[in-house]
This record gives structure tokens, sequence and C-alpha cells, in this order.
């Protein structure tokens, strides 16, 4: 069992040394960052500098070219590794939403949570409407996907995520899809989920977000982490050259 | 007189229907019905063919039909999979399958797999299954080609990022694939799944190279014979009459699946 595998005293998330390349494209160009349980790490920087792929690279959406990333304490780069476990205690939340839009909210939420967890059928849909209560979406637990808002939308992506009862969540820009006016909606489930002490790792755009909810800001650039530490710190006392540029560009 | 662009439209219209209706109306009067009718349909012949037409013909058609398109399908689906394989001879095979059996006319396939197939094998056909069933494998060969290319389109149309979202909740690639991708898939290729039944329907009219029984006699070779028979084309006309009855709809089911699809873009 996978579980038998982890190691409570190691950081919920660990990378060593990481090197992707696209090609002849080099990504990321040795990336260490540990993560432990608790945090929320917010990761800004200008399109084009990794932070996706890193993210990405956290469950293994993308193979890394070299490296390590440990998962509370489990080398997933090794390949005899049983991702599939160790995807279960990662959330991920995506840009796009990636609900599956054959399935109605209910049917999103239970299906992982059925043929992954092996959980019964009234089980899994009690804990399915918990979590949709838990993101506000609890009147919309028989709609379809293309039914709802783009915020709706984001906000049962969450409940999807946490029904698998996740150790930790990954966001990759979760609000940038989305029209300024329901941006809102799901930083409130996102800052309420950091507050009940979930782990989480988030790349954003928001700077807000960031500084209010973050307890560690990355600034990444070129594939390289540039400046990294106290959210409010990095946002008004940036030190390097770069990340001056960019936050004058962003902010 | 000026008219306005659209009132000139609907003077072009109501001419063109004018003419139409004109060509046809002609085409009736002239026409010596006394003469002609009875050629192509002769109540007496065509009182004969039942219960025949229905019973062996049609419903060796539908039979023959279903049983293709099921083969075909099944192993469409397992070529596609090869097809869209990481394994470079997977993907091979499955390509020289496609190519080969799309590429060849659907009668020279169905003529090999029961006439040159025996002769090849020195085994008769009789010990190889007849030439039911083996006109039969003829065109399973020939309908996986084209389901196989449907198939694969339509689970390629399934966005990445559905698979990614599966595979982040932990789903292996198999479940993926069976729960998220094969649903969505399906829903985008129904409509040309459906019209490749149609041709599948036509195309039983040539296992007749295959050889037949009395018994195993479809639409067409039926209708041939009998054609022959009464040295009267009535038959001819009540196969193409049930070909149409099954077909007509069956394409307008398309039609509108189609339609209700591009609403939901």
């Amino acid at each position: 069992m996978i579980t038998d595998l982890i190691d409570v005293h190691a950081p919920a998330i660990d990378v060593q040394g990481l090197v992707k390349t696209f090609g002849d494209n080099e990504v990321l160009k040795g990336i260490d960052l540990t993560v432990t349980a608790g945090e929320v790490v917010c990761v800004i920087g200008p399109s084009g500098s990794g932070k996706s792929t890193l993210l990405r690279s956290v469950n293994l959406l993308e193979e890394p070219t070299g490296g390590k990333i440990l998962i509370e304490g489990i080398d997933i780069t090794d390949p005899d590794i049983d991702i599939d476990g160790v995807r279960t205690r990662i959330g991920m939340v995506f840009q796009s939403f990636n609900l599956f839009p054959h399935m109605s909210v209910v049917g999103n939420l239970t299906i992982a949570q059925r043929r992954v967890k092996k959980r019964g059928k009234a089980e899994s849909e009690k804990i399915a409407h918990e979590m949709l209560a838990r993101v506000g979406m609890a009147h919309k637990a028989d709609a379809y996907p293309t039914q709802l808002s783009g915020g709706q939308q984001q906000r049962v992506a969450i409940a999807r995520a946490l029904c698998m009862n996740p150790d930790m969540m990954l966001f990759d820009e979760p609000t940038s899809a989305l029209d300024p006016e329901l941006v809102g909606e799901v930083l409130q489930v996102m800052r309420s989920l950091a507050d009940e002490g979930m782990t989480m790792l988030v790349v954003t755009h928001e700077m807000g977000f960031a500084r209010e909810v973050g307890s560690r800001l990355i600034f990444m650039d070129g594939g390289h982490i540039v400046e990294e530490g106290d959210p409010r710190e990095v946002l008004g006392n940036p030190q390097h050259q770069r990340t001056k540029d960019f936050l004058s560009r962003v902010l | 007189m000026a008219l306005r662009r659209t009132q000139r439209q609907k003077l072009y219209r109501y001419v063109v229907y004018a003419v139409l209706i004109a060509v046809v109306v002609w085409a009736i009067v002239t026409t010596d019905w006394s003469r002609i009718g009875p050629l192509f349909f002769d109540p007496e012949i065509a009182a004969k063919m039942f219960p025949g037409i229905i019973t062996t013909a049609l419903v060796n058609t539908l039979w023959f039909t279903a049983v293709a398109f099921a083969g075909g399908l099944l192993l469409g689906i397992l070529l596609a999979l090869l097809k869209m394989s990481s394994i470079g001879p997977f993907r091979w095979i499955a390509t020289a399958w496609i190519e080969l059996f799309r590429g060849l006319p659907a009668i020279m396939t169905i003529f090999a797999i029961s006439q040159v197939l025996p002769i090849a094998t020195g085994i008769s056909g009789q010990k190889l299954g007849g030439p039911v069933v083996l006109g039969l494998i003829g065109l399973i060969l020939v309908a996986s080609a084209y389901m196989a290319e449907t198939i694969r389109a339509g689970l390629q149309a399934v966005p990445k990022g559905q698979t990614e979202a599966a595979r982040s909740l932990g789903m292996s690639p198999f479940k993926t694939t069976f729960w998220i991708v094969v649903p969505q898939g399906f829903r985008i290729i129904i409509p040309p799944l459906t019209n490749e039944f149609v041709l599948l329907l036509k195309d039983t009219s040539l296992l007749f190279v295959a050889g037949s029984f009395i018994w195993s006699k479809e639409l067409t070779n039926f209708a041939k014979d009998a054609t022959t028979q009464n040295q009267n084309a009535t038959p001819l006309v009540m196969a193409a009459i049930l070909y149409l009855i099954v077909t007509i709809p069956l394409t307008r089911f398309t039609a509108y699946l189609e339609r209700r699809m591009g609403n939901q873009r």
C-alpha cells in the first residue's frame, strides 16, 4: 500500500533539482522547493517562466527530465511507484476547470470516489454533497457543467478534488479563465480552504490573494526561482531587479 | 420596375418552382402509363414477392448489416487504440490494415476472402464456414477499417484536459479511457457512425459475390433473381423502396443529431 510509505515527518512537497525540457527548450533549470504541511505557497512570474510546468510536475502530469520530487517522503520520479495512489493525495485544480461534461455535478464528484477509492454509491454521494456545501454549490448537485458559470464550474472542480480527501491541493491559475466579477467567489473558497489548514501550492496572478492568504511567495523567471519569502516582503520590497520589473508591470 | 433584393429572390424561387412543376406534369401526361407502368409495378408480380421479400430478403439485409456493424465496431475500436498506441509496431499494423481495406473496393475484399482464400489455403470454402460467413468476414474487414478512423478521430477530439483531470484524481489510464474519454468520444462519433451503418447496409448487396443459398439472399440478390425470372422490374422497385424505408430515417436522424450538436457549441 502506498499509504505505508508515507513519512508523516517529511515535507508535503519536496522538489530537488527539478529539470524539465521540451525538445531543445529547457523550461525548468534546476528547481528546489519545499512545501511543509499547512503552508500556502503562491507562485508568480511572467508567462513562460515555468511556473505551470513546475506545478504540473508535482503530480507528474509532466514527466521530469531530471531531479527528484518527493510527496510526503515518496519519490514519485521512481518508475515503480504507484502514481495513481499518490495522485489521490494531491488535489489538482486547472485553469480551464476540466469538469466532465457528460456527467452531472454529482457524477463528476463521485466517479473517482467510486472507481478509485471503491466507495459505495450512497457513501460517495454523501461525501459529494458535503463537499458541494463547502464550496457553496449544494443547490447545483444535479446540474450539468455547461449549465454553470465559470466561477461555479471552478468551485465544483475544487469540490471534486476535495472528495478524494487530499493532503494537499495544487491550483494552476484557477481564476485566469474567469470573468472579473466571478474571480471573488473562487478566491473566497480557496481562502476558506487555507484557513482550514490545507497545504496549497498556487500558481496565480492574483497578487491580493498571494499577499493576504499566502504564507510564502515565490517569483519565477526563465526556469529559475528568482526570489522567495514572505509575500508582503517580496511584493512590497523586492530584492531582485527581475522581480521589480515584473511587479512594476502587473501592480 | 425596380425590385428589392428580397423580392427578386422570391420571384426567382417562384420561377424555379413553376418550371419544375411544368416538367413533372409534362412527363406524367405524355408517358404511356398503360405500357410502362406494369413493367415497373405489376401488382400481380408484386403480390408474389410476399412474404419472401420481407421474411427472407429484408431480414437477411438487416441481419447481415447488424453483424458486419457489430464486428466492424469491435475490430475498429481495437484498431483505433492500436493506431494511437505509443508502441511503433502496433501503429504500423493498424495503419497497414486500415489503408489496405479502405483502399480496396469492398467487393474485391469480399471476393478475396470468400473465393481466393479457399484456393490459397487449399481448404474448401465450406470448411472455412461457407459463403455467408466468409462474405460477412470480408464485410467486417472493410467496415473495421472505416470505423477505426472514425473512432480515432472521435477519441482524439476529446480535450486533453479531460484526461489530465481524470489522471489527477488517481484514475488509471484504463479507467480514464473507459469512463471519461470513450463516453465523450462516442457522443461525437454517433453521426458518422450512423452514416457508416447506412453505407454498410448498402454494401451487403455485394455479398452475392461470396455465393448464396436461397435462404441467404439479401434484398438486392433476391430482387435481381426475381426480376430476371419475371422479366419485369417490379421486384427491383420493391427492393429499392425497402432500402429507402430503412436508410432515409437513419440519414434524417444523423442530420438531426448533427444539428443538435451544432446548437450545443
